[in-house]
């Protein structure tokens, strides 16, 4: 294969995968953002305490954490075809990868805005605020460094699942690398894939965590050398990667 | 200005239940600096959530401002609007400041504002003449983590004052900062309650707060007030722990036939030389043994530890003449003893 044979298939391809994991981020974030600060609020010393109404989402959540994303696909079928009105495409395979994130994404917001000082939670009450205020003044902005953090996580999660997304034939380049470099022994193609999503991925995951700096104003040092951050931080996300797809 | 009756928190915990309070009544009048003092676990942080009801309390009533809060409906972190107006009005200060690191110094104080929805203008022409009152105008757009713990608890302070709140109540709120930031932050918190007529309700665990600052205390022991009054009332109570506290005076008879006392002085007699007049008028030599003087709200007051020569049978009359000036006597150690025999000898 030359390289005026692959460059349209790739370059088709990048823009599926872009398509599938932007959407489904979005709605991830959508979703997940008020169902990890739920998770927080209604627990044991909340300002929503509500015990029932916590386990029911934490259930809820750990279920769908633990079913692998393959199988969350063909499970999702039903819902993806009322949705979208079909189960193949890139349009069906974004509902999975976001019912998928969504659960993952909550998680990771839940450790965030745990992270938040209770004494500004107790200031803002003291200020006559309520728990709209608490969410939108205090916990949201003092953790999003972190919440940044956790969407850098979500979305690389999220490129690794959309290489499953192939099996509904929405394409992408985990699909391509799959079609052409597996199944027809194109390595070339298969390494250059390979390369594109190592360098999307480190992309990604520099951009986060340097957005993640720039807002960070808790300490007055700076952090480490953005190349060991970013040495650092692959091993975790590989990790999650793996417990979920 | 702040009444609370029958104050009660207990708090449930796995079938454990642990009272924090025990039917406090507290009364602080308008415009004074209250500084209830008491260790780790005596209740103090209960009782001053309790004012504002960030923790609702199991019994009792809490009045600011003539106003009974704890009839408002809502409960803790759910409170309803009433509650949540009511606290707008009530400035409190945190030991650990509780600033938003997120936010500029500016936009801190303004968070108060944001939440009884002043306009933009408004709020930060008020951030700022707030901030220029706590001596903080050039330090408006830093971060808190760019402040030092004295300019944090400034910060804390005008944010708390944004409500153009009547009455404020501290946390312990210099417990985290060194002694001259301490002094400073004290200073301040003084200067507001005398230029804005603040009412101030501190607790702390530092006898020095409650000396430098404090026109009235109370002490609190395992959910108790314990005693409480004005400071000058109370050292003027005999036996009172919390002026010897306040003034703590040390030191021993230096012979058998010797007898100490320890006199204390408050009101008038504070400000003449009575010591030197008794040395005068009975010919006797004096030592003083210890002794904590101070100015509280601005009148000396203070406790001495006096030795004078001979037992307590020889120095009945210079004794009495102490009293004459106004002053109190508590007897210490072997003359407490000697007293109680005299009158058991006498009847």
């Amino acid at each position: 294969m030359t390289w005026s044979e692959m460059q349209p298939l790739l370059s088709e391809e990048c823009w599926n995968t872009l398509y599938m994991v932007g959407w489904s981020t979005l709605i991830a974030i959508v979703g997940g953002l008020p169902l990890g600060v739920l998770l927080v609020l209604t627990d044991r010393g909340g300002l929503l305490q509500n015990v029932l109404a916590n386990r029911v989402i934490g259930q809820i959540v750990n279920v769908a954490r633990s079913m692998p994303f393959i199988i969350l696909m063909v499970a999702l079928m039903g819902f993806t075809r009322w949705i979208t009105g079909t189960t193949i495409g890139r349009e069906a395979a974004i509902v999975p990868l976001a019912i998928g994130a969504i659960p993952f994404f909550a998680r990771l917001v839940e450790t965030a805005v745990r992270e938040v000082d209770g004494g500004l939670v107790e200031a803002v009450q003291s200020m006559g605020g309520n728990v709209w205020t608490v969410v939108r003044k205090v916990l949201v902005p003092e953790s999003l460094p972190s919440l940044i953090s956790s969407t850098t996580t979500t979305i690389v999660a999220l490129i690794g699942y959309s290489a499953m997304a192939g099996t509904v034939g929405a394409g992408g380049l985990g699909d391509l690398a799959i079609r052409y470099g597996y199944q027809r022994f194109e390595t070339e193609l298969m390494w250059i894939i390979v390369g594109i999503l190592a360098v999307v991925i480190s992309a990604i995951q520099f951009a986060g965590d340097y957005a993640a700096r720039s807002l960070d104003r808790r300490g007055g040092r700076s952090g480490p050398a953005p190349r060991l951050r970013l040495l650092k931080a692959k091993k975790p996300l590989a990790a999650d990667v793996d417990t979920v797809a | 200005m702040i009444t609370t009756s029958g104050l009660t928190k207990v708090y449930r915990s796995r079938g454990r239940e642990v009272t924090a309070l025990d039917g406090v009544d507290l009364h602080v009048r308008e415009g004074e600096v209250y500084g209830v003092i008491g260790q780790s676990g005596a209740g103090k942080s209960s009782l001053i959530r309790c004012v504002n009801l960030l923790e609702r309390p199991t019994a009792g009533t809490v009045t600011v401002a003539g106003q009974d809060l704890t009839a408002l409906a809502g409960r803790g972190p759910r409170a309803g609007r009433d509650l949540r107006a009511a606290r707008s009005r009530i400035g409190m200060v945190f030991q650990h400041f509780n600033l938003v690191s997120s936010r500029t110094v500016q936009d801190n104080v303004e968070l108060p504002l944001e939440i009884l929805g002043t306009s933009g203008k408004e709020r930060s022409r008020k951030a700022l003449a707030l901030l220029d009152l706590v001596g903080l105008a050039d330090k408006a757009k830093s971060y808190p983590a760019q402040l030092s713990g004295g300019q944090k608890q400034r910060v804390g302070i005008a944010r708390a004052l944004a409500g153009d709140p009547k009455v404020l109540l501290s946390d312990e709120a210099t417990s985290a900062l060194d002694p001259e930031t301490t002094r400073s932050i004290l200073q301040l918190l003084r200067d507001l309650n005398r230029q804005l007529g603040l009412t101030v309700l501190l607790i702390t665990h530092e006898m020095d707060v409650v000396k430098s600052v404090c026109d009235s205390a109370a002490l609190m022991e395992n959910g108790r007030i314990v005693e409480s009054g004005t400071v000058s009332d109370l050292l003027a109570t005999p036996g009172s722990e919390l002026a010897a506290a306040l003034f703590p005076v040390g030191g021993d008879a230096s012979a058998e036939d010797r007898t100490v006392i320890d006199v204390t002085f408050h009101g008038d007699a504070a400000t003449r030389p009575v010591i030197s007049q008794l040395s005068r008028t009975y010919n006797i030599d004096i030592s003083i043994l210890g002794a904590a003087m101070d100015t509280v709200a601005g009148r000396q007051v203070g406790r001495m530890r006096i030795e004078l020569p001979g037992r307590y049978e020889d120095n009945v009359v210079p004794i009495g003449f102490l009293r004459e000036q106004g002053l109190q006597i508590e007897l210490v150690g072997a003359a407490a003893e000697a007293r109680v025999l005299v009158k058991d000898g006498a009847k």
